[in-house]
């Protein structure tokens, strides 16, 4: 089945568009489908300000974000061969986290600032290099998992820190932005912030591409087929670093998207890891925009933050993983 | 298609793990049109030997060449077009067709399994028969057997078309009849002209393919020719520590491994 021929692509993006417009009408205030294209493009006074200010942004935001981390994920995934790697199994959006309160709290810059997507990189870089330097060539997937814990728990623990040390009063409220993300309260501004990183992400897992199939084979075959496997390597480990450590900075960390994404699509592309970047973009697209949705819709008081929500749906499918091919934990390198 | 001819040499060879030296400055040709065998006992360095001869890894000292050429100024895809290398118990790491896996043998050509050329499309038809498996290609290559498994991976090295070909233990995972097709098939590539080096450790099926045996003993080459020239008695008990019988049958020798000497 040819890509081109397959409906995965055009289906995922049909998917897309309707939970886009979903997006711009679900909420507090009752706008209806047409209402909110029309606002969308003409001036329609208050739902205008709603539509164009309020739920653009957020809907915006969740489809890059959900795009970066599929995209991340399958490149990942591709990469370590191991369908449990992801960048939140990394603690990437923890260090991301860590590195952009580290440059807030030390009083250096404010939280609208081009320096915050940048500290956040540099957390999510530290945090991807570090577990896939301790995983090498032939570490397990127990061995990747646990770095990953480890790391993750130690920016989280470093974040508290930075917080309960900071002589801010708020600094309660911040540790839920920081540790928990949400699309809520987002500017056309913070939209602004991550593009540039995100598409800077986007080309640089793109151009893996190629090498992820013949990695398949192991480090040694793609390199006797010809390929240059360090080069693979800062591709993807620096697509994901600058991916997560943006979309971090704008709207908290959120994780178990890019986990997910690339096992929803994997079969339709024939298992091909190259084949499944560009779909499990398109599906953590829909699945992030989908949750982002789905906090509004459920009943409480203000609104459930969308990194609970992936958390709590995205656990256990990964426990559903581990389960699945536990015989190949004890021994599989990764 | 017929490979064309391609002389692989090392020159004064040395190849260091940290403080422990794999290879020794180690000299070698490896001529096209013969099917080579590295036979040696555990941590000789045939494995260090056969990567350093494909350009994964690279010399402390001393060069592999290719035509005179050496590997280590060579382009990444014109190497992999002139070298297709075959690690030992490759594995694969999702559940890829069989046919995609052996396409992936045409990546060197810059054709991917799901565009191949015409050309590319008959060399992994042609690599799949070969092993005995064109009635696998759209199985997962993953809910294989062990020797079916390793037969592909073979296919995907064959598909590649390279005059050189450089395969890590091929038969170690096959039953008997498929170690001889295997064989038979590494063999019939050295006669269509490819230069052909394969590690293996059953000294009976090595005397017996084999047009020339590379011994290699703590990183040295000690005994390089024919396998009636190479594998004497008395240096089969020195290096690998076996008492072997050695008959002179009409196609050549067979080794009769009969016992294990005691540790020196």
């Amino acid at each position: 089945m040819s890509l081109a021929r397959s409906p995965l692509i055009p289906g995922l993006i049909a998917l897309i568009g309707a939970l886009s417009l979903a997006s711009l009408v679900v909420g507090p205030a009752p706008i209806t489908v047409p209402m909110a294209l029309k606002a969308l493009v003409s001036d329609q006074g208050a739902a205008s300000i709603v539509v164009r200010e309020i739920r653009l942004p957020r809907t915006l935001l969740a489809l890059m974000i959900g795009w970066v981390f599929g995209l991340s994920g399958a490149g990942l995934q591709g990469l370590l061969r191991n369908p449990l790697a992801d960048t939140a199994v990394f603690g990437a959006p923890q260090a991301a986290a860590f590195g952009a309160v580290l440059v807030i709290y030390s009083g250096l810059i404010g939280t609208l600032s081009w320096a915050l997507p940048f500290a956040a990189i540099a957390g999510a870089l530290l945090s991807v290099t570090l577990v896939v330097a301790v995983a090498g060539r032939s570490a397990t997937i127990v061995v990747l998992v646990l770095a990953g814990l480890a790391v993750g728990s130690l920016a989280g623990a470093g974040t508290s820190l930075a917080i309960s040390l900071s002589p801010n009063p708020f600094a309660v409220t911040e540790i839920v932005f920081w540790l928990l993300g949400s699309f809520e309260d987002r500017s056309m501004i913070h939209v602004f912030l991550a593009v540039p990183f995100i598409l800077l992400a986007t080309i640089l897992l793109l151009a893996a591409a190629p090498g992820l199939r013949a990695l398949a084979l192991g480090e040694d075959t793609a390199r006797s087929l010809g390929i240059h496997v360090p080069r693979l390597k800062v591709l993807i480990v620096a697509g994901a670093a600058i991916g997560t450590g943006a979309s971090v900075a704008v709207a908290g960390s959120i994780g178990f998207v890019g986990l997910v994404a690339p096992h929803l699509v994997r079969s339709f592309v024939g298992y091909d890891p190259a084949r499944t970047l560009v779909p499990a973009g398109l599906a953590g697209a829909a699945l992030l925009i989908g949750a982002d949705i789905a906090v509004r819709l459920i009943p409480s008081q203000g609104e459930v933050k969308v990194g609970v929500l992936t958390a709590l749906l995205g656990v256990p499918f990964f426990l559903w993983v581990i389960a699945r091919r536990k015989a190949e934990l004890v021994e599989t390198p990764a | 298609m017929k490979p064309h001819r391609m002389l692989l040499e090392a020159r004064a060879l040395s190849v260091s793990f940290g403080e422990n030296r794999a290879l020794a400055g180690l000299d070698l040709a490896l001529e096209p049109g013969r099917f080579t065998v590295l036979i040696g006992p555990n941590g000789a360095g045939k494995t260090t030997l056969l990567r350093s001869l494909a350009g994964l890894i690279a010399p402390g000292a001393g060069a592999v060449t290719l035509d005179g050429m050496p590997l280590a100024r060579m382009r990444l895809s014109e190497r992999a077009r002139a070298i297709a290398y075959l690690p030992q118990g490759g594995s694969i790491a999702w559940p890829l067709p069989v046919a995609t896996v052996v396409a992936l043998g045409r990546l060197p050509h810059g054709e991917r399994p799901d565009a191949l050329s015409l050309a590319g499309r008959d060399a992994v038809a042609d690599a799949l028969r070969s092993v005995g498996l064109q009635d696998f290609a759209q199985r997962p290559a993953t809910a294989l057997s062990g020797g079916e498994r390793a037969r592909v991976l073979l296919a995907r090295a064959l598909a590649t078309q390279a005059p050189v070909l450089l395969v890590d233990e091929p038969v170690a995972a096959l039953d008997p009849r498929h170690q001889l097709v295997v064989l038979n098939l590494l063999k019939a590539q050295a006669r269509a002209g490819a230069t052909v080096v394969a590690i293996m450790h059953d000294l009976t099926l090595a005397a017996r393919f084999a047009d020339d045996i590379v011994l290699l003993r703590q990183g040295k080459i000690d005994a390089y020719g024919s396998p009636g020239s190479v594998m004497t008695a008395p240096r089969l008990a020195a290096i690998f520590g076996i008492v072997t019988r050695i008959l002179q049958e009409a196609e050549g020798i067979v080794i009769v491994a009969e016992s294990a000497l005691p540790e020196a």
